[in-house]
């Protein structure tokens, strides 16, 4: 379907300044007496946010130093310092970056205490470990049980208990009691931000699409750092509005939408450009992906007037800690509600988790939705396991059998 | 009409003409250093060889490593797809094809129109391609063309364990001077890529009848070791090293 010509999105400028205004606020925290916490991708940050505690996200960060092609010489820091090249690549990164002070905005803040949830990976672990002795401050571990069918009452039991444990870790760091009032007000917006995030990621649904997940990519950083706060929804809201606008134009975000594809597992920061063209010269838009929608895939769990006591159980059921029947289920309701003609798996090298199951996700697919499936292998951030000709050799060829069977 | 399919591969370039379903000739020469040339090279040398002159051409596609060199074909298409639609002229039968070429391996199944339905290759490692078996003939001070004779020689093959063409080479080498015998240790160097293809061919679900292609098929010891362990017997087209060539050609009458 032919869309009018290629429109930038102009909501991409304010979000680069949101970026921005948020970590300098976190780079100035300490003459501002706000504590900083890191925390994983995945983890509960709404009890933060509620303690005016500045969350930060080494993902976040490693993500940006995929971006800015500087995760080849950090991870082979880490390697100089022990760390084998078979460890996560944002592991890698951050860990080397806390060393050398390098990357593109020179390193993190200084962290005053870690948040360390179990639910993206086991990694996570270890690297928090490692950083809480390198930084000498206090760790909280959140362990979720990996969800193989369904969330059993034991785990949550477990998973409700280590909440309170939470809040009293966070008590007895900032030395401040817990704002229950503040917190209902964080869940809310939480909330509020995941339901308009998915709402933008929906809008995607319309043919040709206003927007790609090369986009989704960009503005995930949002929901991922600023979620419990106003900022997101109000972002997001504006978002919407310029995508709805869009869709009423008839204006596409590549120039000749003829084929829709799904991409799965994390983007390769240091090629989105190269891989947004690669899939363009084909017509071809990558719609969707499995990775920015975990950041609103809980939401079935989460009780509005009860986030604290429903927080256990979608931080604990999001797409990473599901079993593999369950991830490939929520692969094809986005293969029908996106409309897709094929899938993209990127078998990502630094992540475990998200790559293991892929061979049987692939069979599913390719059993139940009879589309076509491409499996390439890379990494995140480090280029080192990335080759341009063969994987450009596997997406033509892909994009050949997807063009055969739309004829 | 005819038309002309040209395949730059990374250790040989080779060109095929069909007229209607008649393949009128095809021609092999080492791509050398570089693809554009080769690929003049090839083009040239089978007009001559089949007396066909350049404006006869309708229309001509590129395939392989060098595809997007040959600048003067019609379209550049994946080995992938022309392997597909290659096996498929030379037999409608086919269903599947493993494809052993210079520096990739592959499996590719076909649906029963002929178009391609998936294929797995070999990734960011030359372990179980035609580079490999140059090492390992190196290693062994013999010539690429002996090694499948040698091999049918061997009463024990040895074990080869080192996936990684480099640590293999190693391994073979302290086995010479270990003093295994050379057809023992070609034989387990037949295996082990053996093994590595078969399991790419079971990633994708192949299925009978599966046609052998690329240079690596004249291996008469590796198609064997192959045979073992896939559990059923290859159908070897009467050109596999053409094969990529022949299929663009096929897929240059499409266009």
């Amino acid at each position: 379907m032919q869309g009018k010509p290629q429109k930038k999105i102009k909501a991409a400028k304010k979000m680069r300044d949101l970026m921005t205004t948020y970590y300098l606020e976190a780079m100035s925290a300490g003459q501002n007496n706000k504590q900083i916490a890191w925390i994983t991708s995945g983890g509960p940050v709404e009890p933060l946010v509620a303690m005016d505690i500045i969350p930060v996200y080494p993902e976040n960060h490693g993500a940006m130093i995929g971006s800015s092609k500087m995760g080849e010489d950090l991870c082979i820091k880490a390697e100089d310092m022990g760390y084998s090249s078979d460890l996560c690549s944002y592991a890698r990164a951050d860990i080397a970056c806390s060393v050398v002070k390098g990357g593109p905005i020179g390193g993190l803040p200084r962290p005053d205490m870690l948040i360390c949830c179990n639910n993206i990976c086991g990694t996570v672990l270890k690297w928090y470990e490692v950083q809480a002795r390198f930084y000498k401050v206090p760790l909280f571990i959140l362990d979720t049980p990996f969800c193989h069918t369904g969330y059993s009452p034991e785990a949550a039991v477990y998973v409700r208990s280590q909440i309170d444990e939470y809040i009293g870790f966070l008590e007895k760091v900032t030395k401040k009691k817990f704002d229950y009032d503040k917190m209902a007000l964080a869940g809310k917006l939480s909330l509020e931000g995941q339901l308009l995030w998915q709402k933008v990621l929906n809008t995607t649904a319309h043919r040709p699409s206003p927007m790609s997940a090369f986009d989704a990519f960009f503005f995930l950083a949002l929901i991922v750092t600023l979620r419990g706060t106003q900022i997101p929804v109000d972002f997001y809201r504006e978002l919407i509005d310029e995508m709805e606008q869009r869709i009423r134009d008839g204006i596409s975000i590549i120039p000749d939408e003829q084929y829709r594809l799904l991409w799965d597992n994390l983007p390769l920061w240091y090629q989105l450009k190269w891989l947004s063209s690669e899939f363009s010269e084909h017509n071809a838009c990558l719609v969707a992906d499995t990775y920015t929608s975990a950041w609103c895939g809980a939401i079935k769990y989460t009780d509005e007037n009860n986030f604290l006591d429903s927080m256990a159980q979608a931080y604990t059921r999001i797409y990473l800690n599901i079993g593999v029947d369950q991830m490939a289920d929520q692969v094809l309701e986005m293969i029908k509600f996106y409309n897709v003609d094929g899938f993209v798996m990127h078998s990502n090298r630094s992540c475990k988790p998200y790559s293991f199951g892929q061979m049987d996700i692939m069979k599913i697919v390719r059993e139940r939705a009879e589309v076509p499936v491409l499996m390439i292998e890379a990494d995140m951030v480090d280029p080192r396991n990335f080759s341009k000709s063969q994987v450009e050799t596997r997406i033509d060829a892909f994009m050949e059998i997807v063009k055969q069977r739309n004829k | 009409m005819i038309y002309a399919g040209i395949d730059i591969g990374s250790i040989t370039a080779k060109a095929a003409f069909i007229k209607g379903n008649k393949l009128l000739g095809t021609r092999v020469i080492p791509s050398g250093y570089n693809p554009l040339n080769a690929g003049i090279k090839v083009f040239k040398g089978l007009l001559k060889k089949t007396k066909v002159l350049k404006s006869d051409i309708t229309a001509i596609v590129s395939t392989g490593y060098g595809r997007a060199s040959v600048d003067f074909a019609d379209k550049a298409m994946t080995e992938i797809i022309c392997h597909g639609a290659g096996a498929f002229f030379m037999n409608p039968e086919i269903r599947g094809i493993i494809d052993v070429g210079g520096q990739d391996s592959k499996a590719i199944l076909l649906d029963r129109k002929g178009h391609v339905d998936n294929f797995a290759m070999n990734d960011k490692c030359a372990a179980g391609t035609g580079r490999f078996f140059e090492v390992m003939a190196n290693a062994l001070g013999l010539k690429l063309n002996q090694l499948g004779d040698f091999s049918l020689k061997a009463d024990k093959p040895s074990k080869i364990s080192s996936i990684c063409t480099v640590f293999a080479e190693s391994e073979v080498i302290s086995m010479i001077a270990g003093q295994e015998k050379r057809e023992n240790i070609i034989a387990g160097i037949h295996e082990s890529a053996a093994a590595r293809i078969s399991s790419l061919s079971s990633k994708i679900g192949i299925k009978e009848p599966v046609m052998m292609t690329g240079g690596v098929a004249k291996n008469k010891g590796f198609l064997k070791a192959l045979e073992n362990r896939l559990g059923f017997e290859l159908i070897m087209g009467n050109l596999p090293q053409e094969n990529g060539a022949i299929g663009a050609a096929v897929l240059a009458s499409r266009l």
